[in-house]
């Protein structure tokens, strides 16, 4: 989505700063960077979205790079009601959740019984794996009848925890599997 | 959240008590703070000193797990001080109605109580009533059964020495308080309460909650602009995956997860529709049926049939009684009982109680499936700290997932708002939203029981699974529009008179219309209204007008139930419908109609024998419970001592914990109450620069820099005792294990004066653990016992007892 960009930073103010800076020229180009990223802001689409923390629900604004589709910059929504624009410090470094951090995983990871590291996968094979596992874990100890005969249809074998960190979607998708599959040892970070 | 954030700015007292808001919820306390501005008083009641401490009024430093101490003195002030709110007290709660003569309270059980099962027979905790089922009530609240009166006996023993000698608050912080806030008991005065994990975090956490609860229907503040009772919850989307249910006992919208003795949909919906002889009362809940069965269909679409109970029988059931929270996931787990476990943006290695126990039992899984944005210590337990690889079967899977700006769709935030959000980027390389990764997996193995069969397998293979698009990927607009609902057949239907033809298809605007024949289709009935018949996604709205001129945004996102902004807002007008405060107009009726926010339902006031309506419809009787046989501790609170606690015996009574909470047994739940070895209260907390566990926030450099490391704060008092300087290394331990971390000496902890004894606090952030940063901290968690609320099961994190030791090399 696309939404109307308030005023920005005064540009020829930044400039007449950085030219009376002098010989050191290591600010200027970071000013220049500045003066940059100033400008693909300006040409950048922008969508909103919602902070990823704790349940404020602050409304961020996320600058994509038309030319590259990536994520260049986060900030607050000024149009927000709640936040109005600003941010504590960890929404004030969401950016750091990009794809930009190196930590982020981007391959699929499997560890085999007993080894000592991770291999990568990919998702055919680790889906059907998984379901291969769960399959025959629930098959072998589901529980058609309690002790006391009543009909229960449950797995107590396989067990489901996540996520508040997903979207509303995303919750009922799994809330609706997880109980078609039978499972009952259901929960998430709600209690924790 | 009754109300939501902005509404904070509303408030002429705020009591912040279980948390730490300026911390934790800084976007939250900017509106605490408009009201301040505007003249409201600011309370802060917390064991440590904290910036939110700094920016109000007053701190009242209590020791951890004495909240219900502390808030029952205030009903007792309030009572006896003749500060409650009268009109309010006597039409809209059930101060008046008369309780079984054979109900009891007695050294700190109430009648029923079964000490073998640690539960109650509720047969006592009931009313009298009339000839036509309706209970009897005493308005002049003189009735020695009335519910005033049984409240005002209860609480008459939480008197300023009682309290202060317990919670270690001095009387006159007490006094300060209790005078301030209660002061909020007149019509044109509003006081709220914002709490978090503070609260939550207790063997008695629902029942300090309820406590204050009782507080605001006393000082007429629910259902009012700046009152309520406000969660300030401590995740981006908790409340949204609170509402879809990924809960044991629940299904989404808050259904119940019916249990073995309920065999038949018939039985399981004669337990769960409420009924209520009194003409005056809405039930709302007496549309449970309509509710219950329109998510049935939309589980099983066209094979969900009346023949066949919708597919109720499909369903697993859980056994009576029995709990299946994450506690016993782990406990069950740790016995070698669990095979798998699906983890998904969830670091439990981390943020579980226990940590030993968790770590040991996750090493006894067969598979483990984890999704994430970063790997973190549960999804690569089997190289931890003490861990052999070579020892350890678990056949690990670290699937990469998208992060939230990485994909369409909405979330929830604490003031019930659900707000759409848009996919600005590709998540990198082989990353998938957790939508596609579930989907994907429920793909393959629904494939597996189409091949192969299985038992139940029609629960599987009839599951309404259509949610891709043609590029294969889930389309989130087709499952939003799934859990709103819609029609299964062409109707029609009165709409407050007039009549309304839908298609077979259409999409259902309102919860009002859902039905329980199979002819509309809801995965969660709250949800139901977020798009109108049309197909506008209300979620989406951005408009910014304030009618009320107090915050509403009636047409920013869309807020459940049915966008009403404050819940319970008939309750902000006398029986006539004329708001108690008029400068701050939440809602009035005009002799027709409502206006305002969007009214709990649009009968008239309750002055109107015929129509109106009382103001708590989704309580069976009408009315606000200062009575509340709901809860599995009794119908009033009572101070209960933590699991773990520096007193061997309760000052209240005989009984010293909680007599409901369940009692884990194995051998790594180890407890050691008023001991030596472990003398020092301990609570846990966040930081602003740290989310959770820690498990995105440690691996962002920014953040890490702010805070790096383990941390315990030691009160001055205590240093000097044990001979630990600022920045000194230090083990800190309990019964169940130990944490390595540097001391801060600090003056935000003091010293609390406690039955005559000097009882010392000390305090840890929990959001460290072993994998990163690489040369760090380990969890918080290895000393929490594994021991929770008895309605909830949330753990108790915020009062256990350790020691803390110098550490040499």
């Amino acid at each position: 989505m696309q939404v109307t960009r308030r005023g920005f930073l005064k540009l020829t103010g930044v400039v007449g700063a950085s030219s009376a800076l002098g010989l050191n020229f290591k600010p200027v180009n970071a000013y220049a960077a500045e003066l940059n990223k100033m400008n693909r802001i300006k040409t950048a689409k922008q969508y909103t979205t919602v902070c990823a923390y704790c349940s404020c629900g602050c409304g961020l604004i996320c600058s994509v790079d038309n030319v590259t589709g990536k994520i260049f910059n986060i900030e607050g929504d000024p149009e927000h009601p709640i936040n109005e624009g600003a941010l504590c410090a960890k929404g004030a470094g969401f950016f750091d959740l990009t794809e930009a951090n190196k930590h982020r995983l981007r391959k699929v990871q499997y560890r085999a019984p007993y080894s000592d590291k991770w291999e990568t996968k990919d998702w055919d094979w680790a889906m059907n794996r998984i379901a291969r596992l769960t399959k025959d874990a629930r098959d072998k100890d589901f529980v058609v009848t309690n002790d006391k005969g009543q009909l229960v249809n449950r797995t107590e074998t396989v067990s489901h925890l996540g996520s508040s960190n997903i979207d509303n979607e995303e919750c009922w998708l799994i809330s609706m599997s997880v109980r078609a599959m039978g499972l009952v040892y259901i929960d998430h970070q709600a209690r924790v | 959240m009754t109300n939501h954030y902005i509404d904070l700015k509303n408030s002429d007292v705020i009591l912040i008590m279980g948390s730490n808001a300026a911390e934790h919820h800084p976007m939250a306390f900017k509106w605490i703070l408009r009201a301040k501005d505007a003249g409201a008083t600011i309370i802060h009641v917390d064991p440590r000193y904290t910036r939110t401490s700094a920016r109000c009024d007053y701190h009242v430093p209590l020791r951890s797990g004495t909240d219900i101490a502390f808030l029952g003195g205030m009903i007792n002030y309030i009572v006896n001080k003749d500060k409650y709110f009268h009109d309010y007290v006597i039409n809209y709660t059930n101060a008046s109605f008369l309780v079984n003569p054979e109900f009891t309270f007695n050294d700190g059980l109430f009648s029923g109580y079964d000490p073998e099962k640690r539960k109650y027979d509720k047969g006592t905790w009931t009313f009298q009533m009339d000839l036509n089922g309706i209970p009897l009530k005493d308005p002049t609240l003189q009735d020695p059964h009335c519910v005033f009166q049984l409240m005002k006996a209860h609480f008459s023993r939480y008197t300023l020495d009682k309290v202060s000698s317990i919670t270690g608050v001095s009387k006159d912080n007490l006094l300060k308080v209790y005078e301030a806030y209660s002061a909020t008991g007149v019509p044109d005065k509003a006081g709220t309460e914002c709490y978090a994990l503070g609260w939550t975090h207790h063997t008695t956490g629902s029942q300090i909650i309820r406590t204050m609860s009782m507080i605001q229907l006393l000082l007429g503040n629910m259902g009012i602009a700046g009152g309520g009772v406000n969660a300030l919850r401590g995740e981006p989307n908790v409340q949204g995956s609170t509402d879809h249910c990924i809960l044991y006992g629940n299904l989404p919208g808050y259904l119940k997860m019916p249990s073995a003795s309920l065999d038949t949909i018939e039985k399981y919906l004669e337990k769960y529709t409420p009924k209520c002889n009194d003409p005056q009362s809405a039930n709302y809940y007496q549309n449970y049926p309509n509710f219950f069965v329109s998510w049935l269909k939309s589980m099983y679409g066209d094979a969900a049939t009346p023949e066949n109970g919708f597919g109720y029988s499909w369903l697993p059931k859980m056994d009576d009684g029995k709990h299946y929270s994450l506690m016993h996931l782990f406990d069950k787990m740790y016995e070698g009982k669990v095979k798998g476990l699906f983890s998904y943006g969830t670091d439990p290695a981390v943020s579980s109680p226990n940590s030993g126990k968790v770590r040991k039992a996750l090493e006894k899984l067969d598979f483990l499936v984890s999704a994430n944005i970063f790997d973190n210590e549960t999804a690569s337990f089997w190289f931890g700290p003490g861990v052999d690889p070579k020892q350890v079967k678990t056949e690990c899977f670290l699937l990469p997932a998208a992060a939230t700006m990485e994909k369409e769709g909405s979330q929830s935030n604490s003031g019930r708002w659900v707000q759409w959000k848009y996919k600005a980027a590709n998540p990198p390389e082989d990353a998938l939203s957790c939508a596609d990764i579930q989907v994907r997996l429920m793909d393959a193995i629904r494939a597996l029981y189409a091949k192969e069969g299985g038992p139940n397998a029609e629960a599987i293979l009839n599951l309404k699974w259509d949610y891709k698009n043609h590029n294969g990927e889930v389309d989130v607009l087709k499952v939003a529009k799934q859990i709103n609902g819609h029609f299964t057949a062409d109707v029609e239907i009165d709409d407050k008179g007039v009549k309304k033809q839908f298609k077979k298809g259409d999409l259902v605007p309102t919860f009002g219309m859902l039905k329980s024949d199979g002819t509309t289709s809801s995965g969660n009935w709250i949800m139901s209204g977020s798009f109108d018949e049309k197909g506008l996604n209300k979620m989406a709205l951005r408009g910014k007008e304030d009618p009320t001129g107090l915050g509403l945004y009636p047409n920013w996102s869309f807020c459940w139930p049915v966008n009403r902004r404050v819940i319970y807002n008939r309750a902000s007008c006398d029986i006539n419908g004329k708001p108690y405060n008029p400068k701050r107009k939440l809602l009035a009726w005009t002799g027709e109609k409502w206006v305002g926010d969007v009214p709990d339902g649009p009968w008239p006031p309750q002055a109107d024998k015929e129509k109106g309506k009382y103001p708590f419809i989704m309580k069976a009787d009408g009315v606000g419970s200062l009575f509340g046989p709901g809860m599995v501790e009794g119908p009033f609170p009572e101070h209960y001592e933590p699991l773990e606690g520096p007193l061997a015996k309760n000052p209240l009574s005989n009984q010293l914990i909680n007599p409901t909470i369940e009692i884990f047994n194995s051998d790594l739940d180890k407890v050691a109450n008023a001991s030596e070895k472990f003398p020092y209260v301990c609570t846990t907390y966040s930081c602003t620069e740290h989310w959770c566990s820690g498990a995105l926030t440690r691996w962002q450099a920014w953040l890490l820099e702010m805070q790096p490391e383990l941390y315990v704060e030691v009160g001055e008092e205590l240093a000097k005792e044990l001979n630990i300087v600022n920045g000194e290394r230090v083990t800190v331990s309990s019964a169940r294990g130990d944490a390595k971390c540097i001391a801060m000496v600090t003056k935000r902890f003091k010293p609390f004066k406690v039955e005559g004894k000097t009882v010392h606090q000390v305090g840890m952030p929990f959001n460290y653990g072993w994998l990163y940063p690489e040369d760090g901290s380990d969890s918080t968690n290895f000393l929490t016992p594994t021991v929770g609320d008895a309605n909830t099961f949330c753990p108790e994190y915020k009062a256990f007892m350790v020691n803390v030791a110098r550490r040499r090399g």
